[in-house]
């Protein structure tokens, strides 16, 4: 922890948000650098692969505790998925499923202290959004061709008002992939700088020797701690299903 | 204190940037609140609009997002 001329700590609470390659000079070597970001991101990986292939080994009929965790997630996804995207949405499971898992275990692993939350940062978020983007873009025209366009043109409006309606849902069509992936970057990355504002306000506090009444920003910490893991599973949960209603627009174009 | 006069505009700017967020805590309240409302009413149908409920608070809550990412790009990218 940095240290101020006078002894005081110096919190930078975006300090975290640094990628920085684990090996070398810290120079960025092309595509093939591991950086924390990468590396927080295959733990993730490997918990969601050992949470679900490692709980299912048994397939126990009573399921264990990590089976039915693993149960539980799929089930969840999968009728969130029917419930949106009907039966034909089926196809669609295995893809929102990754996504899901993906998202919600980076935001869980990035809750551990000292760890690095990837999902904080846009440029993984705009890859994730852009990719819903362009596959709704590109499913909704293999599907229905030219139909696809029915979606900016309001059937039900009056024709006067339809030009004016279609530019409006064309903005919205097209500020989706940013408004998809600044919320969950944007939620991660201010969960976490008010964490560390926190740590900040307690660390002082001891250095000027108030010791006894850190007792209270630390129940508040405690508290702030409670609520990130909620938002890191709102968040992800928030993805997946605007994926869903997105896709929806792909497969059943019109009002 | 020292600094320029930039950089004191660019504070004070995000600042005024974080305000936005204030309407996104209250789009946040109402949705939820009016859910409450409305659940409290007729319980047996308020599992079924939970999710509805959820992507209203993350409607409300992107364009805050956007007023905080504003501040943060000033702070940092301007």
């Amino acid at each position: 922890m940095a240290v101020s001329e006078s002894g005081a700590p110096i919190i930078d609470p975006m300090k975290q948000f640094m990628v920085k390659p684990l090996f070398g000079d810290g120079k960025v070597e092309g595509f093939l650098t591991i950086t924390n970001s990468t590396l927080w991101m295959a733990i993730a990986i490997a918990a969601v692969s050992l949470l679900l292939i490692g709980g299912m080994r048994g397939r126990a009929l009573v399921p264990t505790r990590t089976q039915s965790i693993a149960e539980i997630l799929y089930t969840f996804i999968r009728s969130m998925v029917t419930d949106i995207l009907g039966e034909e949405g089926k196809k669609f499971f295995p893809y929102i499923f990754t996504l899901f898992v993906f998202i919600l275990f980076s935001n869980l692993v990035g809750m551990i202290p000292g760890s690095f939350t990837s999902t904080s940062h846009i440029a993984v978020t705009a890859v994730l959004a852009l990719a819903v983007f362009l596959s709704v873009i590109i499913i909704g025209f293999m599907k229905n061709g030219a139909g696809f366009l029915k979606l900016f043109w309001v059937d039900s409006a009056p024709l006067a008002l339809r030009p004016i309606l279609a530019l409006i849902e064309l903005i919205s069509f097209f500020v989706r992939p940013l408004s998809h992936s600044i919320r969950l970057a944007g939620n991660m990355m201010a969960g976490h700088a008010v964490l560390k504002v926190f740590a900040g306000l307690l660390g002082l506090l001891v250095f000027s020797g108030m010791g006894p009444l850190a007792v209270l920003p630390m129940g508040l910490m405690v508290a702030i701690t409670g609520l990130e893991l909620l938002v890191a599973c709102v968040q992800a949960y928030i993805f997946a299903i605007l994926t869903c209603i997105y896709l929806n627009d792909a497969l059943h174009p019109g009002h | 204190m020292e600094g320029n006069i930039a950089d004191m505009g660019k504070f004070i700017g995000a600042g005024l940037a974080t305000m936005g967020l204030g309407g996104a805590g209250i789009g946040v309240g109402l949705v939820v609140g009016n859910f409450l409302a409305g659940a409290l009413r007729n319980p047996a149908a308020a599992a079924g609009q939970t999710a509805t409920m959820f992507l209203g608070i993350a409607f409300a809550e992107a364009l805050g997002i956007f007023s905080f990412l504003i501040a943060l790009l000033l702070m940092f990218a301007v």
